[in-house]
């Protein structure tokens, strides 16, 4: 290197034989950007090669067509799931990693047909077809991934659901030959009858390492909490009979059992309590003097009676669902869909996705002992408990136990909400009913608080060009004691506000926001500038407010700080004529808005209606420069299921002279337009959530023959 | 020229690569989409032809019969008790039911604690907790659960309040049964280096209460974990949250914070060794000290000193306020004390502790309060925690601050969880659903004894969806006989009987006088009974049977009020169910210089009590007073014939954390005593006084002053207002 720098440096003289120097240099680069490219060219489609091979033979039609792998008879067995696996120790989480939309990725192996050294297959049924229908609906899902280097969880497409069907050992084997088993990490079985005769083990016997389970029919010393998951017992009675749903009340039948192996201690029990109770108690068993045949397992009898199955479910308010020999019942499913409520008699029995879904709100889990009392526990349950728990037990049923995807995706969502705890669903989503979720409220500030005085609130005053008006009401609001900031919003892009040095001198931070487009919605943004919980949204025309009224607005507001707490009161009114909501302004005895011209409110409504408001409300506002205010009131009131508080008896805020209905209201069509608000916006939430109320708040000693000095608020108008 | 032949032709090769590379990733692409058309790569699991010929994976015969009908339970029973036991317990096989389902129910015994023991502060706390518990009793049989005398807290050797020789001594104790009902509380375990769950003696079948317990060590069902607290733990009262108001944007001046120990060796090392990687001095601040133990420095490595330097920069406390998440790593053991501090604080608890049985995992949903991160994560616990949305931040930390309230503040509330969960399990029929536990007021306040229907709770009308009942039941205490068809009580009953919302009316008779005959009542359209109230004062809030409406109007013998003053008032209730909505107001006041609570009648600006002497208020507060309050509360009620409607307000407002609501204008209920005669007890000084000692003595039982005071009242919308009368519903309010 350093003579050839030394010849270079000479020039031109020494140049042909630079050149064959040149050469070899070109031709050494050549090559290895040659190779480079060879590299290249392989590692971009050699796997692909392979993986599209894979896809292909997928595309074969019949189940048979599935490659035949043989397993050898040293082919290693896994060793038996280990009872102290949990998600920190047993399971990879690096697979799963973080990611945006916090959703586990699931990859599914190709079907493969095991079979022993000699060719008997590992299993007697092969795929069955509600494992079929989990592992397609699974590759449907959003879970699902085709790239097995990304995924996070793997499903063995080997069907281990009852594990009567197979052959223990070579299961396991086939199993450990998975490509990705590496111990079983991260891979879901999917078992719904475990155990075999006589003892029936409450988990699969098969050996799986480390591989999670979900099984139905687990025992709490054999369910690994937080790791495995527990599943129903699919009952397929489910897919063929259509039982519609019932209105929950009081049935024909208060105990209703159908069972057909119950133990002989139980059934002589059973049978004191229907000696005890007559009637309400039916016991039903297998029909022996019918003709055997398919039919039998959908008939029940009681003495020569028969009785349909599982329509009779219908017809009691509670059905008995005892252990047999295994714990998980496949009638258990038949009765919720049934919306019949299940008592629950296995001890030890870890209930279906107890780990989300709340059992005692569904179903009413009786120690075995307690048999004989079952009868004086259920009556001691209120109707309209019972009546919620059928409801609730026939939305369990539909939600999670109605097919098999319901149950795989159930299963995934609940591992998925342990990777990531964080966006873990709410236990309202897994257990409301619809119809619960779509009445129900939680309030996002559901905490009680009264927030302390200091620091207090933010006047923000919405002003067009009333340069006049709004002075005085800078100068009216100053005097209030626990204003801590005013916030002028410019909503005039045409025109400047005026000079610093002619707004009116205030004690508290004075500044003024100009808009970008004259819209009602800047009133409501959530402006940085506003740095207290509390906002007072005033008109730059309501000057009538005396300092008082607004001080114990303020006060007011520290009571209910998720509410709307404001002067001007209105109405809504179903106008049976039309068929329809009409606003009301006059003055009557109930109000259920609170107008923004002049209101408390918390800060955080300011970014609910900003960024937060159903439909296209906001913009409809916008373009009508109309309702703003209405909108405000219908989104407090659906998020909080409460009603706005109207304070002092205030109606004029303008001038004294001025009728009740003021400015921009008087209007007749903009009256008309404020109905079709309330309409327009009860039709975008679905719903008329606005609540109707008799009270206003008043200060304690308002109008009270009480020295007027010593009274809090004494200067309280009366109009 | 060379050069630039050079570079030429190294581009050109660099073009030719990078054309490759996309012509092969074009090429895939292609290849996929023809795949796509052709079949099965969108949907991989394929729609097998077949589908229909599939065999079911059981046979319905015999998924109908289950398995059949299995070995006899009888035997099963006790294979069971032969084998789980210890470490295999549940409450199935190693709890005696039986020993609870006595006459008195669930009844705990705590065994004496024997001359010169040495107790810790915080377990003489627990003992004290139990003993002053509702569940207490002195006699052990009839208890359904045992509490040692020992100290377990502390069973670190090393520690000197480890007490030596616990095996001998619980095994020489005659109720001791191997551990069966008894339950043993304990918050360390284990010692340097390892700090294993071992605590030096055999637990055997009793229930562990412990804290830092770990997943695989504990027994499902049957073990409670509780968390750990320190000796100043305060018995009762307790400071409440650090929660005064919910900013928005409610993101603090710090994403994330972490102060405290690294230990550079053992156990818990590794975790809180990394956290420094996270620190950025900006918004995450996780600050280690080297400087802690007497030898740190030989262990010391080469961050040490930098990091004690940076460690002193910042405060904790300043820290824990303005953080919107803390990190809670684990220590050497799996709890920490940051757990709670953190929780109070309203600061989010970022988990760090993998295996770590949350406190009272039965019944709390942690995922709503905390974030579960995960030791192997670290690093991903800054994008974690940022990705969190400002709704879900506000969710989060209202949450600690309900969760620190109801359950942990004080020693007396994670006893009492502790117990009630126990509780929980061996009535498992009348017990509370994870709703219970989780909402507001939180699981302590709801006694599944009354009712396991949410709905007939004051707390979950939201929740579900639904409001309160159209009725109301009136509750009149009478103590006076009935000597004439003019007195109040007659005028009452018309008035009270004429609302369209009352469903019936019950007079508690309390007089010394036997009730009068059925006749001498005035005939009704209400139904109208005459209950007896053994002429106790606390009588009045028994949970009577027939009360069946969702509302109470709780009325004294001589109240004077309009029916549309009741109906106004109800209207009121319905808004606010879970409070007192009524008539008459009361304050209570610091007095500096007595040192003590004052209480007063006088008319204020403000109020906190609102007597129950005309209130309506849910049903369910009948039942609260009457079994959760002590007893010993109770009977001051009935000696003093006093003071029982403020301690209803205590009570409510305890639960409610809000004051009561004064409903219009009348503050005088009762009519002025006439000069001649005046027996009306609380004309009398001597009532007054009584009634301040009261506020006193109920304000030491909580532990704090419950009380809230109110500045409003609510009036009828129209109330006074320069309008026609004939437009007003509640006119004749305005009269009074």
């Amino acid at each position: 290197m350093c003579t050839s720098g030394k010849y270079s440096s000479r020039g031109p003289a020494l140049i042909p034989r630079m050149k064959t120097k040149h050469r070899i240099y070109y031709i050494t680069l050549f090559s290895v950007v040659l190779l480079g490219l060879i590299a290249t060219g392989m590692f971009q489609f050699w796997p692909h090669s392979i993986e599209s091979s894979a896809e292909w033979s997928l595309d074969r039609r019949s189940v048979h067509d599935a490659p035949l792998v043989r397993i050898p008879v040293s082919s290693p067995i896994p060793e038996r799931g280990d009872l102290s696996c949990r998600m920190h120790t047993c399971f990879d989480v690096y697979r799963c990693g973080y990611n945006p939309k916090n959703k586990i990725k699931v990859y599914i192996y190709p079907l493969q047909r095991f079979v022993d050294d000699v060719g008997v297959p590992i299993s007697s049924t092969g795929l069955s077809r509600e494992y079929n229908d989990l592992l397609s609906a699974i590759s449907d899902s959003d879970f699902y991934t085709d790239d097995v280097s990304r995924a996070c969880l793997f499903i063995p497409s080997i069907d281990v659901l009852n594990q009567n069907s197979l052959r223990i050992r070579e299961t396991a084997q086939a199993l450990a030959m998975l490509p990705r088993w590496d111990k079983g990490m991260n891979h879901l079985l999917f078992n719904m009858l475990p155990g075999g005769p006589p003892d029936y083990n409450t988990a699969l016997d098969v050996p799986r390492d480390r591989a999670l389970l979900a099984g139905g029919g687990f025992s709490t010393w054999t369910y690994r909490q937080g790791y495995d998951v527990s599943i129903p017992v699919y009952s397929p009675l489910s897919a063929e009979v259509d039982l519609p749903e019932r209105q929950p009340g009081p049935r024909r039948y208060f105990i209703l059992s159908t069972q057909t192996a119950i133990h002989r201690e139980y059934r002589v029990e059973l049978e004191r309590l229907k000696e005890e109770n007559g009637e309400a108690v039916l016991l039903l068993d297998k029909c022996t003097n019918l003709s055997q045949g398919l039919a039998s397992i959908r008939k029940r009898c009681y003495k020569s009676q028969v009785y349909d199955y599982p329509q009779i479910l219908q017809e009691s308010s509670f059905c008995v669902v005892l252990r047999g020999a295994r714990l998980g019942q496949a009638t258990l499913s038949d009765v919720l869909q049934a919306g019949c409520v299940p008592v629950i008699m296995a001890d030890s029995y870890i209930l279906p996705f107890s780990e989300v879904l709340d059992w005692k709100r569904a179903s009413v889990v009786i120690p075995e002992e307690k048999l004989p009392e079952m009868y004086t526990i259920l009556k001691s349950i209120p109707h309209r408990q019972v009546e919620e728990m059928q409801r609730q037990a026939r939305w369990f049923w539909e939600a999670y136990f109605s097919s098999m995807k319901a149950i795989g995706m159930t299963t995934l969502q609940i591992i998925n909400d342990r990777i990531y705890p964080y966006a873990a669903r709410t236990y309202e989503e897994w257990n409301n009913p619809p119809i619960v979720k779509w009445s129900s409220v939680n309030s996002p500030l559901f905490l009680p608080l009264i927030p302390p005085r200091l620091p207090g609130f933010t006047a923000v005053v919405l002003t067009y060009d009333r340069i006049e008006s709004l002075f005085r009401v800078i100068t009216e609001i100053s005097k209030v004691p626990s204003l801590a900031k005013l916030l002028v919003v410019w909503n005039n892009q045409n025109k400047s506000p005026p000079e610093e040095s002619l707004w009116p001198k205030v004690a508290v931070p004075l500044k003024v926001v100009r808009t970008k487009e004259n819209k009602l919605s800047n009133r409501f943004f959530p402006f940085d500038e506003i740095e207290t919980e509390a906002v007072l949204a005033i008109d730059d025309d309501i000057i009538m407010l005396t300092s008082d009224e607004l001080q114990f607005g303020y006060e007011v507001w520290r009571e209910f700080p998720d509410r709307l707490v404001g002067y001007p009161g209105r109405l809504h009114l179903w106008d049976h004529e039309m068929g329809k909501w009409k606003y009301e302004s006059e003055w009557t005895n109930e109000v259920s808005m609170v107008l923004t011209g002049a209101a408390f409110y918390h800060k955080y409504f300011n970014y609910l209606y900003t960024y937060k408001m159903p439909g296209d409300i906001k913009n409809w506002v916008d373009a009508h420069m109309n309702c703003e205010d209405i909108a405000m009131n219908f989104l407090v009131a659906n998020i909080t299921g409460k009603a706005p508080i109207k304070v002092t008896p205030r109606k004029k805020f303008k001038c004294p002279e001025c009728t009740a209905i003021d400015g921009l209201s008087l209007d007749q069509t903009h009256m008309v337009e404020r109905s079709e608000c309330i309409n327009k916006f009860a039709s975008v939430f679905g719903t008329m959530p606005l609540k109707v109320v008799e009270h206003r708040a008043d200060p304690v000693l308002y109008k009270d023959d009480f020295p007027e000095k010593l009274k809090s608020f004494p200067n309280i108008g009366s109009l | 020229m060379q050069a630039r032949k050079k570079y030429v032709l190294l581009g050109l090769c660099t073009c030719c690569w990078l054309l490759l590379y996309y012509w092969g990733g074009l090429q895939d692409r292609l290849l996929g989409l023809i795949t796509h058309r052709r079949g099965e790569v969108a949907r991989p699991w394929p729609d097998w032809l077949d589908r229909v010929l599939l065999p079911d994976y059981a046979d319905q015969a015999e998924l109908q019969h289950g398995g059949g009908p299995g070995e006899s339970p009888r035997q099963r029973q006790q294979t069971w008790a032969g084998i789980y036991k210890d470490s295999h317990c549940r409450m199935d096989t190693c709890f005696d039911f039986a020993r609870c389902q006595g006459q008195s129910g669930f009844r705990v015994y705590v065994y004496p604690t024997e001359k010169g023991e040495q107790v810790s502060e915080s377990y003489r706390k627990i003992l004290t907790s139990v003993a002053e518990s509702r569940y207490y009793t002195s006699d052990p049989r009839e208890a359904c659960l045992f509490v040692l005398g020992i100290d377990t807290l502390d069973r670190d050797q090393l520690s000197s309040q480890f007490v030596p020789n616990v095996d001998e001594r619980i095994r020489g104790y005659p109720l001791w049964n191997d551990g069966r009902n008894h339950v043993i509380f304990n918050l360390y375990s284990g010692t340097w280096p390892n700090y294993t769950e071992d605590l030096g003696f055999n637990v055997g079948q009793a229930i562990l209460a412990k804290a830092s317990l770990n997943t695989e060590h504990f027994r499902p069902g049957f073990d409670i974990s509780i968390p750990l607290f320190s000796k100043d733990h305060p018995q009762k009262g307790g400071e409440r949250g650090w929660l005064v108001r919910n900013t928005v944007p409610p993101q603090r001046k710090y994403l994330l914070m972490f102060k405290g120990k690294r230990y550079l060796t053992g156990i818990g090392s590794d975790t809180r060794n990394a956290l420094h990687h996270i620190h950025n001095g900006k918004d995450i601040v996780s600050l280690t000290t080297c400087r802690h133990g007497k030898d740190w420095e030989k262990h010391k490595d080469a961050r040490c000193d930098h990091d004690n330097q940076e460690y002193e920069r910042f405060d904790y406390q300043e820290l824990l306020h303005n953080s919107t998440f803390c990190l809670v790593p684990r220590g050497r053991r799996l709890g920490s004390f940051r757990f709670l501090e953190s929780l109070q604080a309203a600061c989010i608890p970022v988990l760090l502790s993998n295996g770590w049985e949350l406190p009272f995992s039965d019944v709390i949903q942690w995922n709503q309060a905390v974030i579960e991160g995960d030791e192997r994560l670290l690093l991903q616990v800054p994008s974690t925690v940022r990705a969190v949305g400002s709704d879900r931040v506000l969710a989060l930390r209202q949450r600690t601050q309900m969760l620190w309230e109801a359950y942990f503040s004080t020693v007396d509330k994670i006893v009492l969880t502790t117990l009630e969960i126990i509780k929980d399990r061996v009535y498992s029929h009348v017990s509370r659903n994870k709703l219970m536990w989780n909402a507001l007021p939180g699981g302590l306040l709801v006694l599944p004894e009354y009712s396991t229907h949410l709905a007939h709770y004051p707390f979950y009308y939201l929740n579900l969806g639904i409001s309160p009942g159209q009725e109301f039941t009136a509750v009149i205490h009478a103590t006076s006989p009935l000597v004439s068809q003019s007195q109040p009580i007659m005028k009452l009953l018309q008035v009270v009987s004429k609302s369209k919302y009352c469903s019936q009316i019950i007079i508690l008779w309390n007089s010394e006088k036997p009730p009068p005959h059925r006749s001498k009542w005035p005939p009704m359209p209400v139904p109208l009974t005459v209950t007896d109230g053994r002429r106790k004062t606390s009588s009045r809030f028994l949970p009577h049977a027939a009360i069946e409406t969702d509302a109470v109007l709780s009325l004294d013998e001589d109240t004077v009020l309009l029916t549309n003053e009741i109906n106004f008032a109800f209207h009121v209730w319905r808004s606010f169910p879970e409070r007192i909505a009524g008539y008459p107001p009361r304050s209570h006041f610091w007095d500096p210089v007595k040192r003590a609570w004052g209480y007063t009648s006088k008319w204020t600006n403000e109020y906190s009590i609102v007597l129950t002497g005309a209130a309506f208020y849910h049903r369910y507060y009948h039942h609260l007073f009457s079994h959760y309050l002590p007893p010993s509360l109770r009977a001051l009620v009935d000696r003093t014939l006093n003071c029982d409607d403020i301690l209803m307000n205590f009570l409510v407002s305890a639960v409610t954390h809000l004051p009561p609501i004064k409903v219009a204008q009348r503050k005088q209920y009762k009519e002025m005593p006439a000069l001649q005669g005046s027996k009306a007890p609380w004309a009398n000084p001597e009532h007054f006084t009584q009634r301040q000692e009261c506020v006193n003595t109920f304000a030491s039982w909580f532990g704090y002053m419950p009380l809230v005071h109110s500045q409003f009242r609510l009036d009828p919308v129209l109330f006074k207002d320069h309008v026609s009368v004939f437009r007003k519903k509640y006119k004749d309010l305005e009269r009074v």
